[in-house]
């Protein structure tokens, strides 16, 4: 079996190939459910919302653990999910390259932008 | 037998005007809103990283992100902001529940006509009464 994975011989369809996507688009949906429930429950428990108590609970240092995953994975969700869109509606393969492009410097900048403000507390 | 049915329209290439006349099921309209609020919450990305900024980074600016709901900031006023909001808190919703919907049926195989119809009508209700609940707090109703 030849095992040539680039050039021509290039694997770019078949078996594996979207299962990696499918898979990872389910397993980050996981984590970002799991997230909203843990960050409901802290929002619910406790007396009225106001910035001190707001900041507190991003401050814990295993909140923000689990809010840079959270980010990471909402990251890894949204592009192959946005991708996905491109792929079904935009067929000119320059069109499709360029909008694939700005949706990933516009994923990786919200990406760092939202770190910033989580590690700055 | 197969003659006495209404013929069916056949689409091949797809015009936006031909979309408008589509009876979607339940299931349709789940699957086709999903796309949309997560096309949504993508586009309104680093507004939400900004509302996350200025309600975490201090007192002042977490006085700024209060006042942008009652007096508006910048060119855009506070109404606005909350329809634009309320938007979000649909796309999550909606795009939360029908996520939610998908693993269920991957887990369980729930994939009968009945189950999927079911469990669409569910996942429209639900994301709409908690939009409305939601939607009532952010708008001051209670």
């Amino acid at each position: 079996m030849d095992n040539q994975s680039f050039g021509s011989k290039r694997l770019v369809v078949g078996a594996h190939y979207g299962l990696r996507d499918w898979l990872s688009q389910r397993v980050t949906a996981v984590v970002m459910t799991l997230y909203t429930l843990v960050l409901v429950v802290q929002l619910l428990a406790g007396p009225k919302l106001g910035y001190l108590r707001w900041s507190a609970i991003f401050s814990q240092q295993w909140m923000r653990f689990a809010t840079f995953v959270t980010i990471v994975a909402l990251a890894v969700h949204a592009w192959v999910g946005v991708r996905d869109i491109w792929m079904d509606y935009i067929k000119p393969v320059w069109l499709r390259l360029t909008l694939q492009v700005i949706t990933i410097v516009w994923l990786v900048g919200c990406t760092g932008w939202a770190v910033q403000v989580l590690w700055r507390l | 037998m197969a003659d006495e049915h209404k013929p069916r329209p056949v689409y091949t290439n797809i015009h936006v005007s031909q979309i408008v006349a589509y009876r979607l099921p339940p299931a349709g309209w789940v699957s086709i809103l999903h796309r949309i609020s997560g096309a949504l919450m993508f586009v309104l990305l680093p507004l939400v990283v900004w509302l996350l900024d200025v309600s975490l980074t201090s007192e002042v600016s977490y006085e700024r992100f209060s006042n942008a709901f009652i007096a508006g900031i910048g060119f855009v006023p506070a109404f606005l902001l909350k329809l634009v909001v309320l938007a979000l808190i649909w796309s999550f919703l909606h795009h939360l529940i029908a996520g939610v919907r998908h693993l269920w049926m991957d887990v369980t195989h729930s994939v009968t006509l009945q189950q999927g119809r079911v469990s669409a009508l569910i996942t429209l209700g639900a994301s709409g009464v908690l939009t409305i609940i939601l939607g009532a707090k952010l708008f001051g109703l209670y």
